[in-house]
C-alpha cells in the first residue's frame, strides 16, 4: 500500500502519520532537555567521502545516484558522518545535536527490511569525560524507551583494541589486526595465521629467499605497469620477509585474547572475568577500568549500571567506526522487529574526518519502537 | 495465446554455437531476410519466435518475463540478476562461451599472489597515495560480493566496460576483475591471475524465466523443447 511505511501498516496518512509524529516529537523533545541542538542534514550527501569512510562494501547497502555536476551523490545511509561535519566546520570545541529524518539503505533481494525508514537521533561530541558522556547518552536513549519492552545490551570495543596491543608482536601485525577488526572472519584467520604460521609455498618461498639474499630485482622483470611502483613491491617483500622471520604470537596469549572476547555477563561479573583475565594480561586494566567508571556512572542515572548485560564481542560486525562503548535495545526476536535503538562512541570516525574529537550518540528508529509498542 | 519466445546472442561466434547447439538436437534456428536484419524463425518446433538480442541484455529481459527462454552467460545472469534463481531457472549449460571471471594485478607484483596479498597490499597503496587501490571491472556486483566474503578492504571498484586489461597501464586501475577464456589477453598486458578458485566460472547456458504465466501454447513449447534437449525442470 503506498500509504505503508517501514514496520507501520498506514503510517503515511490519517491516525497513523499522527501517531508517529507524536512519538517523532515525545523522542525530540527529550533530547532536546538534555541540551541537544536540532540540526537537519542533507538527505543527498557527496558518495566519495562516505565510501572513503566506510568502504566499496558500502555501494552494496546505500543508494547512489549520478549528477552531471555534483558528481556520485549518495542517498544519506545514515547521520552520524553529516552530523560530525556539521559539528567539526562549526569550529565549537563541544556541542550536542538531535535530529529526525530518513534514512535509505538497500537490502538483499528477497529481504523484508524497509529500504526507507526514519531515525531519530543525538550526538554528543568534544566531552572529556569518556565514562559519563558515554552514561549519559545511554541514559538518554533509556529513558526515551523507557515505556517499550526492549533490552538493553552493552559492549566495548576498547576491551579488543586493548587485546591487541597488548599482544606480544609486531606493530605490523598489530596494525593489520586493528584494521580487520570490524571483520571478523578475517580477523580470526589473521590471528590464527600469526599464532600458527604454516610453511609457504613454492613462490613464496622464493620471493623470501630473493629477498634475503638480495636478489630480488631478479624477480621483478616483468615491466613496471601501473601507479604501484616497483619500491612499493620492494618494501613490502621486505616486510613479508621480516614477518615470516617473526615469532608465532605465543598461543597463552592468543587463548587470552579469545577469551576476553567470549565474555558475556552482566556487566559487574563481566568486569571482575576481565579482571582475572587481566592478571595475566595487565594491558586490559585500563580498559576494564574504563568500562567499571561507566557502570558506576550509569548508576548515577537511575539505571543500575552493574546488572546492564555486557558482551566483548558486542558492536564488530556493524558497519560502523564505533571503538568505544557501544549499545543496543532489542525486542523480544520473535516480533521480527530490528533494533530498537543503538549507539556508541566514534572516535575513529572524527579521526578519519581530520580531527581529534571525542564522540559518541545513538538512534531510535521510531517506526519500529511504534510498531512494537503496538503489538500485544 | 502468445508463442513461446526464445531470445539468442544476436552476432557472432556465440550465435553460431548456439545455432550448431540447437540443430544437433532437432531445433533449426535461423536467421531471415537480409544479412543485418534482426529476424530470425525457427523450425522443429512449433509456436517458437525466434528473437535476437545483445547477450547482455537477455538476463534482465528473461527476469521481466518479456522473453520466455533465452542463451546467455551464467556470468551475465549472476551479475544482472539479484537473487537470479528466484527469477530465471537455468536449463542446459551449453559447453560453449566458457570463461572465468578472476582477479589479475601487474605481472611484476613479486609480493602479491592471493588474495590476502591483494588485501595487505591494498592497505600499504592507501596509505602510500591517498586512495583505495582501484579495481577495474563491470562485474560489479559479482566482485564486491566476492571481496565483502573474502574480507578485502582498502578497495574500490572502478567502471571498465572495454579494454580492461588496458587500464593499469593507462593508471586508471591498479588491479582487473574480468572474464578470461585462455589467458592470452593478460599475459599479452603483462598480468597475472591470481591463486586460488576463480570467482565465478561460467559457460552459455539456456534459461527460462520463472515470470508467468507463459499461456497454453508457450508452455505446450516449452515441454516440447525439453522434451528434445533432453532438459527437466527443476
Amino acid at each position: 500500500m503506498v500509504s505503508d511505511r517501514a514496520y507501520l501498516a498506514g503510517g503515511r496518512t490519517g491516525g497513523g502519520l499522527s501517531a508517529l509524529r507524536r512519538e517523532v516529537g515525545r523522542i525530540m523533545s527529550g533530547f532536546a532537555a538534555n541540551g541537544a541542538a536540532p540540526v537537519e542534514p542533507a538527505a543527498l550527501l557527496p558518495a566519495d567521502l562516505l565510501i572513503d569512510l566506510y568502504g566499496e562494501d558500502l555501494r552494496a547497502r546505500a543508494y547512489t545516484t549520478h549528477d552531471p555536476v555534483l558528481g556520485e551523490q549518495m542517498l544519506r545511509p545514515d547521520f552520524t558522518v553529516p552530523v560530525a561535519q556539521m559539528h567539526m566546520q562549526s569550529g565549537a570545541m563541544s556541542g550536542r545535536y538531535a535530529y529526525a529524518g530518513s534514512v535509505w539503505r538497500r537490502q538483499e533481494p528477497g529481504s523484508n527490511r524497509p529500504t526507507e525508514y526514519l531515525q531519530c537521533g543525538m550526538e554528543v561530541f568534544g566531552e572529556a569525560d569518556i565514562a559519563q558522556t558515554d552514561a549519559e547518552v545511554f541514559s538518554i536513549l533509556a529513558e526515551a524507551l523507557r515505556a517499550a519492552p526492549v533490552a538493553p545490551v552493552t559492549g566495548d570495543m576498547g576491551i579488543i583494541l586493548a587485546g591487541i596491543n597488548a599482544l606480544d608482536t609486531t606493530e605490523l601485525r598489530k596494525a593489520a589486526l586493528l584494521r580487520h577488526l570490524w571483520r571478523p572472519a578475517r580477523f580470526k584467520r589473521l590471528l590464527e595465521r600469526y599464532a600458527n604460521p604454516q610453511a609457504p609455498g613454492k613462490t613464496r618461498a622464493a620471493l623470501l629467499e630473493a629477498t634475503a639474499s638480495g636478489r630480488l630485482d631478479e624477480l621483478l622483470t616483468a615491466p613496471a605497469i601501473g601507479l604501484r611502483s616497483v619500491d612499493e613491491v620492494k618494501s613490502r617483500a621486505k616486510r613479508l620477509f621480516e614477518d615470516a622471520n617473526t615469532p608465532p604470537i605465543p598461543a597463552p596469549q592468543v587463548a587470552l585474547l579469545e577469551r576476553a572476547l567470549m565474555v558475556k555477563a552482566p556487566m559487574g561479573q563481566a568486569i571482575t572475568a576481565l579482571r582475572n583475565i587481566a592478571t595475566e594480561m595487565p594491558a586490559l586494566t585500563p580498559a576494564i577500568d574504563l568500562v567499571e567508571a561507566r557502570a558506576e556512572a550509569i548508576s548515577g542515572f537511575g539505571i543500575d549500571g552493574y546488572q546492564l548485560p555486557f558482551e566483548a564481542s558486542y558492536g564488530r560486525t556493524t558497519l560502523e567506526y564505533y571503538d568505544g562503548f557501544v549499545f543496543g535495545f532489542a525486542a523480544d526476536p520473535a516480533h521480527n522487529l530490528p533494533q530498537i535503538a543503538q549507539g556508541g562512541r566514534y572516535g575513529a570516525l572524527t579521526r578519519a574526518l581530520g580531527g581529534n574529537t571525542p564522540a559518541v550518540g545513538g538512534i531510535i528508529r521510531p517506526e519500529a519502537l511504534l510498531a512494537l509498542e503496538g503489538r500485544p | 495465446m502468445t508463442m513461446l519466445k526464445l531470445a539468442v546472442p544476436s552476432k557472432g561466434r556465440l550465435q553460431a554455437q548456439c545455432f550448431d547447439w540447437f540443430a544437433r538436437r532437432g531445433i533449426t534456428l535461423e536467421r531471415t531476410g537480409a544479412g543485418r536484419e534482426y529476424a530470425g524463425q525457427v523450425r522443429g518446433v512449433e509456436n517458437v519466435a525466434l528473437v535476437l538480442l545483445s547477450a547482455g541484455e537477455i538476463p534482465r529481459e528473461l527476469a521481466a518475463g518479456r522473453i520466455h527462454m533465452g542463451v546467455t552467460g551464467q556470468d551475465l545472469i549472476a551479475e544482472k540478476i539479484p537473487a537470479w534463481e528466484s527469477r530465471v531457472e537455468q536449463l542446459a549449460p551449453m559447453g560453449f562461451g566458457r570463461a572465468t571471471l578472476i582477479l589479475a594485478v601487474p605481472q611484476f607484483w613479486a609480493d602479491v599472489e592471493s588474495i590476502d596479498d591483494l588485501d595487505a597490499a591494498a592497505a600499504a597503496f592507501r596509505k602510500a597515495h591517498g586512495m583505495r587501490l582501484r579495481i577495474a571491472t563491470k562485474y560489479h556486483n559479482l566482485v564486491r560480493e566476492y571481496l565483502r566474503t573474502e574480507g578485502v578492504a582498502d578497495y574500490q571498484l572502478v567502471d571498465s566496460q572495454g579494454a580492461t586489461e588496458g587500464t593499469i597501464k593507462n593508471l586508471t586501475a591498479e588491479a582487473i576483475a574480468d572474464i578470461t577464456s585462455t589467458g592470452d589477453t593478460l599475459k599479452a598486458n603483462h598480468l597475472k591471475i591470481l591463486s586460488g578458485p576463480p570467482i565465478l566460472a561460467s559457460e552459455a547456458t539456456l534459461f527460462a524465466s520463472r515470470a508467468g504465466p507463459w499461456g497454453a501454447k508457450a508452455e505446450a513449447a516449452r515441454r516440447e523443447i525439453l522434451a528434445k534437449i533432453g532438459a527437466h525442470d527443476a
